[in-house]
């Protein structure tokens, strides 16, 4: 048996060794007149006169589309595919973001024919497949959450709070105040502020106590008659479940505000404990987070809302429902006509205190069919054992790596952990730097600078598809930047040194923005 | 559980050097109250073979096999199977937003090429890097159009697709936004010039018209534009079916460009996931909404491309960013950048021209059956169309349904003043005899007893 040089000798480090990637230019620049990589099928009908019908309407030159050949196209973005790190090469510890594996049976699934070509106005007589498969996500997903009712409308998480705030509106408004104010800890999301403030609130914020978490003080000094909702991240961005939750929600509920959860950490509760039963009264999920659909290179997602009943009113239109008779009342069908045979699951229109619809047609069903097949695949026992995992998988990495790096909240971690780089920064490296030198250790960064509570955050969240393996190579090389930290700080403040690109000027292209491809003159 | 990697014996080891004695130690924090004893009722778990049955027998249960007419802001074309084998590489499919840059080249390459094939197509200087949909785009675009001109009324064409004006009502509600609501001429089937000229003040932010518009009807861009600007009013032109593009003029008049771009190689998947995208006139860009990617270069000179202008955005400027918007669409961009490579300068020009001759010829013998005309003929169409027919639609449709077609879809939902009026869309995958045959069941009329 020949010798293991896998992971020894000078091209490499720790589990990498550098490759050749090829060039590419820009596909505009690879283009030459007259070449196809189409044809088009013999015209069945007679070809028009395209100016004379469209007269002053007609479009008489082309947009500068690139003229490829099949061959090149496939050469072009699969190069370019090479130029990216993904869940499928390693670890990908990118704090928040839950990047976990992505399985391919739920890519198979989703392109199922009768699936992926349904028109959303067919019928529901010819849909009622999806509309089942839409059913049984619904019911795993309030299972999960513990909560009453969903929509899966919204087309990701961000989009998702906005319409929980705008459920949470709705239903004060129908109490017979608006309310005025959004309370959000210092610790949240750059999307929560954002949302609220596009719900038309005001945005307070929160101050986090020694632990990082809720301070009950001032958090019932701060909750008056105007406050709307306080928007929660549980476990928080740094980690931590929040052990006083139900005192939160007691805080809230007395003066007639609601708790709204950002649901993006939720991979650290499925099947542990449930947010229905903690005091959540409406949040939303992450389906490319906790649920695996792949995050393809920032998107599509998913963010479903689930609420408590005395919200279910406001709920976008439509919402799914069982056809009560031909026609029934409270029933429309979707599209042409087509038969209304009772128990038929069909869309329901009629719902007069709903605050409308957030999105045209009914939500990203690719994304439901990729969910539900993921919890197909996990079953409760499953569920729960991911969960376990990734908490574990966190725990961990503080464990390998507290000594060296600065852990500014001793709370116990659940699915993410979060140290500072006080201890670098003496040496003047920034967690920026760790994580540019982490690529050339062969792993994606973690999640740098945030939560802002934490000055030089390095948030690492490993979720459960890493093996033990995976992971302790993770450490070593974390080990090994805080050994080159003190030796050679040079060496990771100017990594990465193994990649197709050194450090971008982002300065430069912010100042002057080129934001296109124009032919040369 | 086939996902995770770790073997037993690989858990407590691990579990041993934490220092916990069970996994519940690490679990303690969460009250015990709270904690979950029992399962939670979801189906068992399942092998592979059994979730592909589940999901197969859904998409028959679905019903496959019809050829369908439907149209309405969501187009069925063809899509080049070079799109799915590229799109589900691993490195695009499992990667994330290109936040570092020296690793995500290859996304931020990609995106830069989408910007600008969105850019040319559409007419406009820039383009995002995408937006979650058509309808989620029309409101942003209106917001942006109130960020530009600090003004907060807009006027909308009730020829913009009545989805995407349903979901710029829940936008609007919020932001102290208030809209005006413009008709159609009944010949043309166009925004009423007229009214639109009445409406719009200046107090006016945005206009919002669809083109083509829910009728399929090309609007008259210039002179929509004059009355808008001639007011301070920026123009937001929506383009529900980017296919269009190829043939129809772009809307150069405008100042912001909303468009779904589904019909650029992207399945309809019963609604989404589907792309939208905002493009505009440069001097706009930095009230855009949502990701942008910008060329610089690197520490030795070589050409990169980062993610820019990112202070418009949530992650920076909290409550006083541009847009919430954090994921957006970027591998159903991919998808879009893909398809308009596969087809280029010529084959969206033939691809175009090819609905535009099946949706004439659909259009005239439909219209050719007794009982049935057209309506709108006065202005140009795409590849979609009015039809009136004497017999009410509910009933001829069901003989359609019977014939394993999906016949157009009923206008009254929300235009009742429209009758018997439907919305039939023929794009280059429908053929002739399926046309032929739609004509022969909808001549059919059962005799009256």
């Amino acid at each position: 048996m020949a010798t293991n040089t896998e992971n020894s000798g000078p091209r490499t480090l720790g589990k990498v060794r550098p490759h050749q990637t090829q060039n590419e230019a820009l596909v505009f620049e690879k283009s030459s007149p007259g070449k196809r990589a189409y044809k088009m099928p013999p015209l069945d009908v007679p070809a028009v006169d395209a100016a004379a019908l469209l007269g002053a309407a007609h479009r008489d030159t082309p947009g500068l589309l690139p003229e490829l050949s099949e061959i090149e196209i496939i050469r072009h973005f699969t190069r370019l595919s090479t130029w990216n790190y993904a869940i499928d090469l390693g670890m990908y510890p990118l704090g928040s973001c839950t990047m976990k594996y992505n399985p391919r049976v739920n890519e198979a699934v989703a392109r199922i024919e009768g699936l992926a070509e349904a028109h959303p106005y067919r019928p529901d007589s010819l849909a009622q497949g999806v509309l089942e498969i839409i059913e049984l996500l619904q019911r795993c997903l309030i299972e999960i959450t513990g909560m009453d009712a969903i929509t899966l409308q919204p087309a990701a998480g961000a989009h998702g709070e906005l319409t929980g705030i705008m459920l949470v509106r709705a239903w004060h408004e129908s109490q017979g105040n608006a309310r005025r104010k959004v309370l959000i800890p210092d610790s949240a999301h750059g999307t929560n502020p954002a949302t609220a403030a596009i719900s038309g609130y005001t945005v307070e914020n929160l101050k986090s106590n020694a632990e990082g978490g809720i301070d009950l003080e001032a958090l019932a000094a701060q909750v008056d008659e105007e406050t709307t909702a306080l928007m929660l991240t549980n476990p928080s961005t740094i980690g931590v479940f929040e052990s006083q939750i139900h005192k939160i929600a007691d805080i809230l509920h007395a003066k007639g505000a609601l708790l709204y959860m950002d649901g993006a950490n939720m991979n650290a509760l499925v099947g542990k404990t449930r947010p229905g039963d903690f005091g959540v009264d409406v949040m939303h999920l992450n389906l490319h987070k906790t649920f695996s659909t792949p995050h393809g290179g920032g998107g599509p997602g998913s963010g479903p809302v689930a609420c408590k009943a005395f919200l279910e009113p406001f709920l976008p239109i439509p919402v799914l429902a069982r056809r009560t008779g031909i026609d029934g009342p409270g029933t429309r069908d979707s599209g042409t006509k087509g038969t209304g045979t009772t128990g038929q699951l069909c869309w329901n229109y009629d719902r007069p205190r709903s605050i409308g619809r957030v999105r045209a047609f009914y939500g990203n069903t690719g994304m439901f069919i990729r969910a539900l097949a993921y919890i197909l695949a996990n079953g409760p026992d499953g569920l729960r054992q991911t969960t376990e995992d990734a908490v574990l998988n966190a725990n961990y990495i503080r464990a390998k790596l507290e000594d060296l790096y600065e852990l500014p909240y001793k709370t116990s971690s659940m699915h993410e952990v979060v140290f500072s780089d006080k201890r670098q920064a003496a040496r003047g490296v920034k967690t920026g730097d760790i994580a540019k030198r982490l690529i050339d250790y062969g792993f994606h960064p973690y999640t740098v600078s945030f939560p802002m509570i934490v000055h030089g955050a390095l948030m690492i969240e490993p979720t459960e598809s890493e093996s033990r393996e995976e992971l302790d190579l993770f450490i070593e090389a974390m080990r090994s930047i805080a050994r080159e930290v003190e030796e050679n700080p040079e060496l990771v403040k100017t990594a990465p040194h193994s990649t197709r690109v050194s450090r971008l000027d982002e300065v430069r292209a912010a100042r002057k923005p080129i934001l296109r491809w124009r032919p040369s003159e | 559980m086939r996902y995770l990697p770790k073997s037993p014996a690989e858990r407590l080891a691990m579990l041993a050097e934490v220092g916990a004695a069970s996994i519940d130690d690490l679990f303690e924090v969460i009250p015990a109250e709270y904690r979950l004893t029992h399962d939670l009722d979801v189906p068992r778990q399942q092998a592979e073979s059994e979730i592909v049955d589940y999901f197969r027998a859904a998409g028959e249960k679905n019903a496959t096999g019809y050829a369908s007419f439907l149209g309405a802001g969501a187009y069925r074309h063809y899509r080049p199977v070079v799109i799915d084998s590229l799109v589900q590489r691993g490195e695009f499919l499992t990667s994330y937003t290109p936040y570092q840059a020296e690793i995500t080249q290859g996304t931020l390459q990609a995106i830069f090429e989408f910007q600008t094939m969105i850019a040319e197509l559409t007419g406009m200087d820039v383009a995002n890097a995408s937006m979650y949909d058509g309808s989620t785009g029309a409101a942003e675009a209106v917001m942006m159009a109130v960020r530009v001109t600090g003004r907060h009324k807009a006027v909308v064409a009730k020829t913009v697709h009545p989805e995407y004006r349903e979901v710029l009502a829940t936008y609007a509600k919020h932001q102290g936004l208030h809209t005006t609501l413009v008709g159609y001429d009944s010949k043309t089937g166009r925004i009423d010039l007229a009214a639109l000229e009445a409406a719009v003040t200046d107090e006016t932010a945005a206009v919002l018209v669809q083109s083509p518009d829910f009728f399929g009807v090309i609007e008259d861009i210039p002179a929509i534009a004059e009355i808008a600007h001639a007011k301070g009013a920026l123009l937001v032109v929506s383009i529900a079916e980017a296919v269009s593009l190829g043939v129809v003029r772009p809307p150069v008049e405008a100042d912001i460009v909303n468009m779904e771009a589904q019909s650029f190689g992207v399945a309809l998947s019963y609604g989404g996931p589907f792309c939208g995208v905002i493009a505009a006139k440069e001097k706009f860009v930095r009230q855009m909404p949502g990701r942008l990617v910008g060329q610089t270069v690197d520490s030795t000179g070589y050409r990169g491309f980062v993610l820019t202008l990112a202070t418009r955005e949530q992650h920076i400027r909290r409550e006083k960013a541009t847009s919430n918007i954090c994921t957006n669409q970027a591998l159903v961009a991919l998808m879009a950048t893909i398809f308009l490579t596969v087809y280029g300068k010529e084959g969206i020009r033939e691809l175009a021209e090819h609905n535009l001759a099946k949706a004439h010829y659909a259009a005239e013998t439909l219209a050719a059956q007794p009982g049935a005309k057209l309506l709108f003929t006065g202005a140009p169409r795409f590849h979609e169309f009015v039809l009136q027919t004497e017999e009410a639609p509910a009933a001829w449709s069901q003989r359609l349904l019977d014939a394993k077609i999906v016949g157009g879809i009923e206008l009254s939902r929300w235009y009742p003043e429209l009758g018997n009026a439907t919305l039939w869309c023929a794009t280059e995958v429908i053929t002739r005899e399926q046309i032929d045959a739609a004509a022969k069941v909808l001549a059919a009329a059962p005799v009256e007893a």
